[in-house]
């Protein structure tokens, strides 16, 4: 075989190819990382606004995960989005001083990781000018997303980051949601009342902040309320395989095993562990509002249990309203996700159409006076945390179908009989 | 007391499990070590392209066949394409690099650029003509192939008269790092971020009984370690008792003595590529399918990585290195998940590695070879 040096041709020659490869490789990329705006109305404004009803277009940017990890909610949350923008679309747009502005909704896919988040929302700010952003699912992204948003001077609303840090020392950040620590109390009282179930073992993914904040909360509350943590195990991003830690929590021998991660995490756990030959419920929070779950884990999830915004179930008016829109409109069921990032954007729109100017702060006054907003996961009021105070629900895994179990407004107190 | 033994032996079967399709990994790595002492950092982005493939053709052309045949089929499929796609690579860069650009080299570059051509040129051709967006891929891929065939041809054979070949590895390194990217990105572009799963094979967790101790394992699982058994074991027996095996050794001990025996170096080397990505494509679809994990387009770097490092645990370069490595691996991993440690469960590898290379810095059965300078 011949050695030597290399000449300096094939230098060139080399350089040139590798060039070549990532010049491919950056194309590769590019396909998916391109921001897309989209109309929600079917019949699009004029480029640069002139609609019928005269004012020019007001853009609004949303960075979700639409492919990764947490797809589905991405897409979730996406649809609610885009099904509040074609209504109001459908009525001429926002109204302001006398004139209806049509809304564009400047999509951003962040893939599903927090450090694109940021990037996502520059994209957004930067080159699609929008006025004001909605996003993110995960918590770990809407706190990416929301330090850009607070040093830009760009309002923000999280449909359904539950993290107790989303909002905290952020006066442009805002979300419709509950918290992590009235969340996790909620499934740790349900635990201990409506389970029984005195010992509990946690499986938390360190990787996630919302997984960390809810875990943190949930034993703070159970403590509380007279259960015990008998195991207390932690997982990463990327691991898929959690047989050794379920095996150490099977010696426990605890009544539940708490789970606080995303569905695609905790659709493997349950699996893995009824394989372990684990029988007690597993539980969960919000993350685990997917159909995806289901899918993921099949049978092996009847019997296991977590909290959600809502039930698609509900039968007040305005909520089955929603679900027959949004059924007419994309041909599928709505989730807890898509309520709430419909909820969002109303909330939007609604403080855009009575903001002062277009300006940042004076559309962050408005969003913050916002007042017994009938939503269709309850009544929305920002209080002065930038929160909103709503209750859980806890919903039941049987049969392969999510199943309203219980309704619980104050966890501090014990739940009734049923 | 019966609670911890029961306890420990059922972090070994998952050990096992686990350490099973490291081995199938590393056993590519330290192949490919052996016969062109350099890391092929492409092979795990090979096993996930298996996970895929596995994935496709039981949603597609497979779908209606019972389950066991979906199995089979598929995983003589996956194994199929990702040694393709092993071979592939190698001769489309690692080869040029060896021995120099030539003539010959047109073929597998003017294939690797029809591809984009289909890939970009597709979409277009579809909106201007009847053609489905399949079709409209192949015809733009193969106009491609036949524009660039000659256009490389002419290219390479001017170039490759002026042009000294390498032999240094850094260069081969560094070309299989961006193979690797380059594989994983393009394929998070095609085929998105959004994890995607197997269908239940319908496979039930077994009860294991041993007078009080009672294990629990997954029947699917138990299937991927049969599996995995017997393909470890037609390697070894292909790689000893065969006359391209003993080929493949020959080239591992000295290619250039090799040579000069006669043996056609290229094409052994090209042969280790297509056994060890075959491997590769099987643990791809027996962790995912028979193991029901889901799988994204960048699975492959951290399992790709863990297998390395048993691998180079292992020695690298010695097959039965590689497989004691990963297996040791993948009980470690167990055992550290399942204590009060398991937020360290990933770093163990690099902790155990650093450990056993401060005193063998060969690895566990790997030979000290004296430099040659």
């Amino acid at each position: 075989m011949v050695s030597g040096g290399l000449g300096r041709r094939g230098r060139v020659v080399f350089a040139a190819s590798m060039m070549l490869l990532t010049v491919a490789m950056v194309f590769g990329c590019k396909e998916n990382q391109t921001t897309t705006t989209t109309q929600g109305s079917s019949s699009p404004p004029a480029p640069g606004g002139g609609g019928a009803a005269g004012g020019p277009a007001i853009i609004i940017g949303e960075y979700g995960s639409l492919t990764g990890t947490q797809a589905d909610f991405g897409v979730q949350t996406d649809q609610g989005i885009q099904l509040a923008a074609s209504e109001i679309n459908a009525t001429g747009g926002i109204e302001r001083e006398g004139k209806k502005m049509p809304v564009q909704i400047a999509v951003d896919d962040d893939k599903s990781l927090a450090q694109l988040a940021e990037t996502s929302v520059k994209r957004l700010i930067d080159e699609k000018h929008v006025i004001a952003v909605l996003g993110e699912v995960a918590s770990s992204a809407s706190l990416a997303g929301g330090k850009v948003c607070q040093d830009k001077g760009i309002p923000m609303i999280s449909p359904s980051s539950t993290n107790v840090d989303v909002t905290k020392g952020r006066d442009m950040v805002f979300r419709v949601c509950f918290l992590d620590s009235y969340q996790a109390a909620v499934v740790a009282r349900f635990a201990i009342d409506g389970l029984k179930a005195k010992r509990v073992a946690v499986f938390t993914n360190k990787s996630q902040a919302y997984s960390t904040g809810f875990s943190s909360e949930f034993k703070k509350a159970f403590a509380k309320y007279g259960g015990q943590i008998v195991a207390d195990q932690s997982y990463s991003q990327d691991d898929q395989d959690f047989r050794g830690a379920l095996t150490a929590i099977k010696a426990a021998n605890p009544d539940a095993i708490l789970v606080p991660g995303y569905y695609n995490d905790a659709g493997s756990i349950v699996k893995q562990a009824r394989d372990l030959g684990i029988k007690v419920p597993l539980l969960g929070g919000d993350g685990w509002s997917s159909s995806k779950l289901l899918t993921i884990a099949g049978p092996a999830a009847n019997g296991c249990y977590f909290s959600d915004h809502m039930s698609i179930k509900d039968p007040k008016p305005l909520v089955q309203d929603f679900v027959a829109n949004y059924k007419k409109k994309f041909n599928a069921d709505p989730t807890s996700m898509s309520a709430l990032g419909y909820d969002a954007a109303r909330i939007m729109f609604d403080a855009i159409k009575r903001s002062k100017s277009l300006g940042g702060k004076d559309i962050r006054d408005a969003i913050a006076q916002t007042k017994d907003f009938s939503g269709v996961t309850g009544n929305i009021t920002i209080n002065a945390n930038h929160d909103a105070d709503k209750s859980a629900v806890i919903i039941a895994v049987k049969n392969g179908a999510f199943e309203y179990a219980a309704t619980i407004p104050d966890p501090n107190k014990p739940m009734s009989a049923k | 007391m019966t609670e911890a033994v029961q306890n420990l032996l059922q972090q070994f079967i998952n050990g096992i499990q686990t350490g099973a399709v490291y081995a199938l990994i590393a056993i590519g790595y330290t192949m490919v070590y052996g016969v062109l002492k350099f890391i092929n950092f492409a092979h795990g982005d090979v096993y996930m392209v298996g996970a895929y493939i596995g994935y496709f053709a039981i949603g597609g052309f497979l779908l209606h066949y019972n389950p066991a045949l979906q199995d089979v089929a598929a995983l003589i499929i996956c194994m199929a394409g990702c040694a393709a796609l092993g071979a592939f690579i190698e001769r489309l860069a690692y080869r040029p690099l060896r021995n120099g650009l030539t003539k010959g080299d047109a073929w597998p570059w003017a294939l690797f650029w029809a591809l984009y051509a289909g890939l970009f040129g597709g979409p277009s051709l579809e909106a201007h003509s009847g053609l489905n967006s399949v079709g409209a891929f192949a015809v733009a891929a193969v106009i491609g192939f036949a524009l660039l065939l000659p256009a490389f041809f002419v290219l390479f054979n001017y170039l490759g008269k002026r042009l000294q070949p390498t032999n240094s590895r850094l260069n081969a390194l560094i070309t299989a790092i961006g193979i690797s990217l380059l594989i994983e990105n393009q394929w998070q572009a095609s085929f998105t971020a959004t994890p995607q799963q197997y269908p239940d094979q319908g496979f039930k967790a077994v009860n294991l009984h041993a007078g009080v101790i009672q294990l629990n394992v997954n029947g699917g699982r138990i299937a991927m370690l049969v599996i995995a058994v017997l393909l470890t074991a037609l390697l070894v027996y292909i790689v000893r008792y065969t006359r391209t095996g003993r080929a493949i050794r020959a080239v591992s001990l000295d290619p250039e003595a090799a040579a000069l025996q006669g043996i056609p170096t290229d094409r052994i080397i090209a042969i280790t590529f297509l056994i060890g990505a075959s491997l590769a494509g099987a643990a791809g679809f027996l962790n995912h399918n028979l193991g029901q994990i889901y799988f994204k387009p960048d699975v492959g770097v951290q399992l790709g990585l863990k297998a390395f490092v048993a691998a180079v645990l292992g020695g690298i370069g010695s097959i039965e290195g590689a497989v004691l490595g990963a297996l040791l691996m993948g009980l470690a991993e167990s055992y550290v998940g399942g204590s009060s440690l398991s937020a360290f469960k990933n770093a163990i590898a690099f902790v155990i590695l650093t450990a056993v290379l401060l005193f063998r810095p060969s690895g566990l059965m790997g030979r000290h070879v004296p430099e040659k300078v």
